[in-house]
């Protein structure tokens, strides 16, 4: 089942994540209380030029040595500390939260247009493919990821998430059938500045994944969502493709829509189906994808999955439920509910 | 004389008490079975093939046809087909032939795999509720789509995608030539084909002009043999296939007999009447991969690069590095003939001995173009032993675009595989170019028994994907983790990259 919530601010004010706690928790029907977590965007404003790398170790014994060396190879660790957390009744601190802000070598990578990007790219399928007891779960600019398993509330107070202010949020709560109370499959998921919250179950996850790998990815965490933010890295990063084409490559119109298009649209959505066609997801889902200059929501062709979609001033809202939006803005008045697979798409202004 | 007679295979009975001496039986037995003797048929048993033929037309049940009447001693190494084999190569000194595909007893893969559906955690999805895409394009896809932004800020395609087939469901009919069969044969098929928005393969036999009306659902086949090949049946064609070499008998070329080539399969061909027609076993301008990449690029310019290219090659050992090297040819489409492919013609030895299956075969090609990158450069066209509908639904699983069926439209029109394709005797009015055996054939009956066949094939489909929550045909290709192996050893879950049931 799952619930997710998004906003993004596009004048950018920071919001701190105790809305978003109560907000997400609103949804706790949605979930089982095995997994939650938050991402946020401008938390580490003294930091914004470098990679902020969150970290699970299992122990601060051999992973961390052999990730640490793996930074050291590739770039310059400015600044590490344990994430601080504080242990609740559901929450045992059963991995070791860590970050890093990480500035690489950029000449290490030169065959690549983003060489930085590029090289924090390899460390993350690199450590989470190889590297036993250690796992990346964030690694954006000026951006985190907070995450665990146990009830939306637990998770927040374990990392007070309050303290944390950001203008853009994703969150989720998670209802998991493939790996239960497993910290790693908690979302979001995040790769460079791609976050990820999803409800639902992709069905093309096969197909998906063996596209993704031949460009370079590896999916390690035994669950579908991640390949979402590999495939918006690829799509628009890797590809140049604009935020709407790639959501209309992931959740394409029905050949017979496409066939009553005008014949440039036509053209253009036959050239996505075509070429991205391993791509597209199916089955049922509603996604919220997060940039640190835009949030996305679109939901499968058939919709299966509720999106719920609010706009008050500034603010624009993504939601699985309509009383979650309305826990962090009562008096917003603009709700609607988006056609299956059209995108909505709110951008920072500022 | 040493040998001596051998059991016979069948063994033909008429319960005398059924029949009413219609003599049907006698007038649709072309291998001379049954003859009238008075107030009694007569019957040679010897000379049944079991096709059939007579038990479909007799009007009272009264034929039986039983197989292996009279046992040979048994023995798991001297079996009786071996034995056989050896009297007939003593007496004879040549090769066997055999007609349609591997007869050899291995265990088929498919039948070993299992198809996937939703409960709970996703919802099926039903066809006759919601939309259900099974079309496909067929050719080449760029890597990626390049715009440039225009004067109003909205993207602009720079990118041209080459020339695509678009098949309404990924089910097409796979090479079978006017020659080999009958051109009632070719016409039901080619009626079928357009009816359904697919296409099918003329073969190695040119176009026959009473196939102009179908030519926007055919594919025209360039062999070996170049036989009736020239610029307007290139023309014609809604895309060309170069034919490297078959399941059947990959690695050596065909002969139709001279008996076979009459007026008008001598002007369809473009060779003399009654001149053997014979296919060397390469290409005598391809002897390597540079070779057939001018080819390829040939034919594109002769029809003014508004036609996909398809190359076909039988599954052999190396058949992944093959693919990868026609996709770099500039192909658009490679075909792979596993080695149950069927054939009109080809020696038995090599019928049962040579080639792998569209399984493994399939899987390999998919897995190494991924892996060079290059999957998008070519579609994966995979025929030879396509039996159901759950067969295509695990190639495409396995990597597939699409599928090519042969036998199985044949058994649509009537054929049994009786296996007695290259006497050109063919009760059916199928595989034989004899007027009056022709003449059974009629292509409005047995054109809708085809389009049935795809249509019954495309619904099933249709609801193995709606089971497993997936409602467009893209989302099925490739997508392994909906295939589960029962009793696969792990050497061959692990070429085709599936786990195994329970897993």
């Amino acid at each position: 089942m799952c619930g997710i919530i998004g906003v993004i601010d596009k004048q950018r004010e920071f919001m701190d994540g105790s809305a978003l706690r109560d907000s997400l928790s609103i949804m706790n029907e949605r979930g089982s209380g095995e997994g939650a977590g938050y991402a946020a965007y401008g938390v580490y404003p003294d930091y914004s030029e470098l990679y902020a790398i969150h970290v699970f170790y299992d122990n601060l014994v051999e992973p961390k040595t052999q990730v640490e060396d793996l930074l050291e190879t590739w770039g310059m660790i400015e600044h590490d500390e344990e994430i601080p957390t504080w242990e609740q009744n559901g929450i045992r601190k059963i991995h070791i939260p860590w970050r890093y802000f990480f500035r690489p070598k950029t000449r290490l990578m030169q065959r690549s247009r983003t060489p930085d990007d590029e090289i924090v790219k390899y460390i993350v399928m690199e450590v989470n493919k190889s590297i036993k007891g250690a796992l990346v779960f964030s690694s954006g600019k000026n951006l985190g990821v907070f995450k665990a398993s146990g009830w939306p509330e637990e998770v927040a107070n374990f990392y007070r998430i309050e303290n944390y202010e950001g203008y853009l949020w994703l969150a989720h709560n998670r209802y998991p059938t493939n790996t239960p109370g497993w910290w790693g499959g908690a979302h979001p998921f995040n790769l460079l500045n791609w976050s990820v919250v999803h409800n639902g179950e992709i069905t093309s996850y096969g197909t998906n994944r063996r596209y993704i790998e031949s460009f370079g990815y590896d999916c390690s965490m035994y669950t579908d969502t991640e390949v979402v933010a590999y495939l918006m890295d690829l799509l628009i990063r890797r590809h140049e493709l604009t935020q709407e084409l790639a959501v209309r490559a992931l959740a394409p119109p029905f050949w017979e829509e496409i066939e009553r298009m005008p014949e440039k649209e036509q053209k253009l959505t036959k050239a996505l189906r075509l070429t991205y066609g391993s791509a597209m997801m199916n089955g049922p889902f509603a996604i919220a994808v997060a940039s640190p200059d835009s949030m996305v929501g679109f939901s499968d062709r058939i919709k299966l999955r509720p999106l719920v979609i609010g706009e008050h001033d500034n603010r624009l809202y993504i939601s699985s439920e309509e009383a979650a939006i309305r826990t962090i803005d009562s008096s917003i008045t603009n709700i609607y509910m988006p056609r299956a697979g059209d995108p909505i798409v709110g951008r920072t202004i500022a | 004389m040493i040998i001596g007679s051998r059991p016979t295979k069948f063994q033909v009975a008429i319960d005398n008490d059924q029949c009413m001496l219609c003599e049907r039986c006698i007038e649709n037995c072309s291998y001379g079975v049954f003859r009238r003797d008075n107030e009694k048929i007569l019957i040679n048993s010897r000379n049944c093939v079991a096709c059939h033929r007579c038990i479909s037309q007799c009007p009272r049940d009264a034929i039986i046809i039983k197989e292996r009447p009279c046992d040979y001693r048994s023995h798991p190494v001297w079996t009786a087909q071996v034995k056989e084999n050896i009297f007939k190569q003593a007496e004879s000194g040549k090769i066997l032939l055999g007609g349609m595909g591997n007869a050899a007893p291995y265990p088929i893969i498919f039948d070993q795999l299992v198809l996937d559906a939703c409960q709970i955690t996703n919802p099926s999805i039903d066809p006759l509720r919601e939309p259900m895409e099974l079309r496909t394009y067929i050719g080449k896809k760029p890597k990626k789509l390049e715009f440039v932004k225009n004067a109003t800020g909205d993207m602009d395609l720079v990118t041209e995608i080459a020339p695509n087939l678009k098949v309404e469901t990924p089910i097409m009919i796979g090479h079978m030539s006017y020659g080999a069969i009958s051109l009632n044969a070719q016409l039901s098929l080619a009626r079928a084909v357009s009816e359904v928005g697919t296409f099918m393969g003329t073969g190695e036999g040119g176009l026959h002009k009473a196939l102009h009306p179908y030519q926007n659902n055919m594919i025209v086949q360039i062999a070996s043999g170049r036989f009736g090949v020239d610029v307007n049946y290139l023309e014609r064609g809604a895309a060309i296939e170069i034919k490297i070499g078959q399941g059947a008998k990959p690695g050596i070329g065909g002969h139709l007999p001279g008996e076979k080539v009459c007026t008008d399969v001598s002007c369809t061909r473009m060779i003399p009447e009654g001149s053997d027609a014979i296919s060397p076993a390469p290409h005598h301008d391809i002897y390597s991969i540079e070779d057939l990449k001018q080819l390829v690029l040939s034919l594109k310019e002769a029809t003014e690069w508004n036609k996909p290219v398809f190359v076909k090659v039988a599954a052999v050992h190396n058949v992944a590095a093959i693919a990868a090297g026609i996709a770099r040819s500039g192909a658009d489409a490679v075909v792979i003939d596993g080695f149950r492919g069927g054939t009109g013609a080809a020696p038995t030895i090599f019928r049962d001995h040579v080639g792998i299956p569209i399984e493994t075969a399939v899987a390999a090609v998919d897995a190494k173009l991924r892996k060079q990158g290059i999957r998008n450069e070519v579609s994966i066209i995979a025929s030879g032993g396509i039996r159901q509908s759950a067969d295509v639904a695990k190639v495409i699983c396995l990597g597939a675009d699409a599928v090519y069926i042969g036998t199985a439209a044949l058994v649509a029109m009537g054929c049994r595989v009786c296996g007695t394709c290259y006497r050109g005797l063919c009760t059916w009015g199928i595989a034989t170019q004899r007027p009056d055996l022709v003449a059974r054939l009629n292509p409005d009956e047995a054109s809708q028994n085809v389009k049935n066949l795809i249509d019954a094939w495309t619904l099933e489909l249709a609801e193995f994907m709606g089971a497993a929550g997936i409602n467009s045909i893209e989302s099925l290709r490739g997508n392994r983790d909906r295939l589960r192996g029962y009793m696969l050893d792990q050497s061959m879950l692990d070429v085709l990259d599936v786990k195994t049931i329970g897993a």
